[in-house]
């Protein structure tokens, strides 16, 4: 059990690393829009979601309806449901339903894709099979966190006190990240790159025709999301084996 | 811009994002087998994150210049599958050099 937990721990060292970069953007954006230190890390420490507090903050700002904060999170964080429902395929017998309450909760791009891969080399659990147990995902998603917490107080607490021309630079780099998720299954997959290029085209549409322009950034980014990736859907559907090889370009990328 | 209705916000946000997380992983069991719905989760994170990039990368640095600059360094790399710490630092390199040749301008 004490090897499967520090080999967990092991994979998610990384994801740590990552974490603190993306969650010091959150924080620095976080400050440079008005939000206190404090509830920064608050919001980092019980969402765990990077674009979905990205997309957050504006509408906290603003004091947007709760309506509008709702179906953004939904919008935006709902392909987790897809990741947890393909998570239950590779949990082994050790999981508990308070496991399975308390890991979901840390159910991440990252998480998943690394627990997938340990499920599938066989380096998640010692029962047989493709599985991951309970200590290895413990050990996985702990260190993540803790990076991820973090990282959102330093840049938080040092955002507000860097230069101009370094906040101009910084602005751009949790854009430079989206950028560098899209692009390479971009280039692998046609299908995808029309999902991406549809959804930027429908995105400026929204933003700078007149009527259209009026809808805020949280809706306009659910309707852009849901009619590119229902067109999609519809005209390149995936299958199975498809899509399981797919994710595992994903994780390459990631 | 900080009062009581954050409290609310952040309720909100953080009670959706664990219940879509939280409801599969601990009450389905079953695979989804519908390929229209698969695929259509499948595409979301791409969709979402090109709408959320597109236009608004181009106001996100002090000028129109620089943050074409930064998508440029960005996409070349990304292209090259360089890593998403590398990519996002050096578009914030390619910012500040862009914002800093316009200074003398």
């Amino acid at each position: 059990m004490q090897t499967r937990f520090l080999q967990g721990l092991k994979d998610g060292i990384g994801i740590a690393l990552g974490y603190i970069s993306v969650s010091f953007t959150f924080g620095i954006a976080a400050v440079s829009s008005g939000v206190p230190v404090w509830a920064a890390v608050l919001i980092s420490m019980t969402n765990v979601t990077s674009a979905g507090q990205f997309a957050g903050l504006p509408l906290i700002v603003a004091s947007a309806p709760y309506i509008e904060m709702i179906l953004t999170q939904l919008v935006i964080n709902i392909r987790y449901s897809l990741m947890s429902l393909s998570l239950t395929q590779k949990l082994d017998s050790s999981f508990t339903l308070i496991d399975r309450l308390l890991i979901s909760f840390m159910n991440t791009d990252e998480i998943f894709a690394v627990a997938s891969s340990a499920a599938d080399t066989g380096r998640g659990s010692s029962s047989y099979g493709k599985y991951v147990s309970r200590s290895y995902m413990y050990g996985l998603i702990l260190l993540p966190f803790l990076g991820w917490v973090f990282g959102t107080f330093l840049g938080a607490a040092a955002g507000s006190l860097l230069p101009n021309f370094l906040q101009s630079a910084f602005g751009i780099m949790i854009y430079g990240m989206f950028i560098a998720i899209i692009i390479p299954p971009s280039k692998k997959m046609k299908t995808i790159r029309m999902v991406v290029i549809v959804s930027a085209i429908l995105s400026c549409i929204f933003t700078f025709v007149p009527i259209l322009n009026n809808i805020s950034s949280g809706f306009s980014i659910i309707i852009c999301t849901l009619i590119s990736a229902a067109i999609a859907a519809v005209l390149f559907p995936i299958e199975q084996n498809d899509t399981q090889l797919k994710q595992n370009e994903e994780e390459k990328t990631i | 811009m900080i009062d009581s209705s954050f409290f609310v916000y952040l309720a909100l946000m953080a009670g959706v994002t664990y219940i879509i997380r939280m409801v599969p992983l601990t009450f389905f069991n079953k695979k989804i087998k519908n390929k229209y719905v698969q695929s259509f989760l499948f595409y979301i994170p791409y969709a979402v994150l090109s709408c959320m990039t597109f236009p608004a990368v181009f106001s996100a640095t002090s000028n129109l210049y620089s943050a074409v600059a930064g998508v440029i360094v960005a996409v070349i790399l990304a292209f090259y599958e360089k890593s998403l710490i590398v990519v996002a630092i050096s578009s914030c390199a390619g910012v500040l050099i862009v914002d800093f040749i316009l200074k003398f301008i």
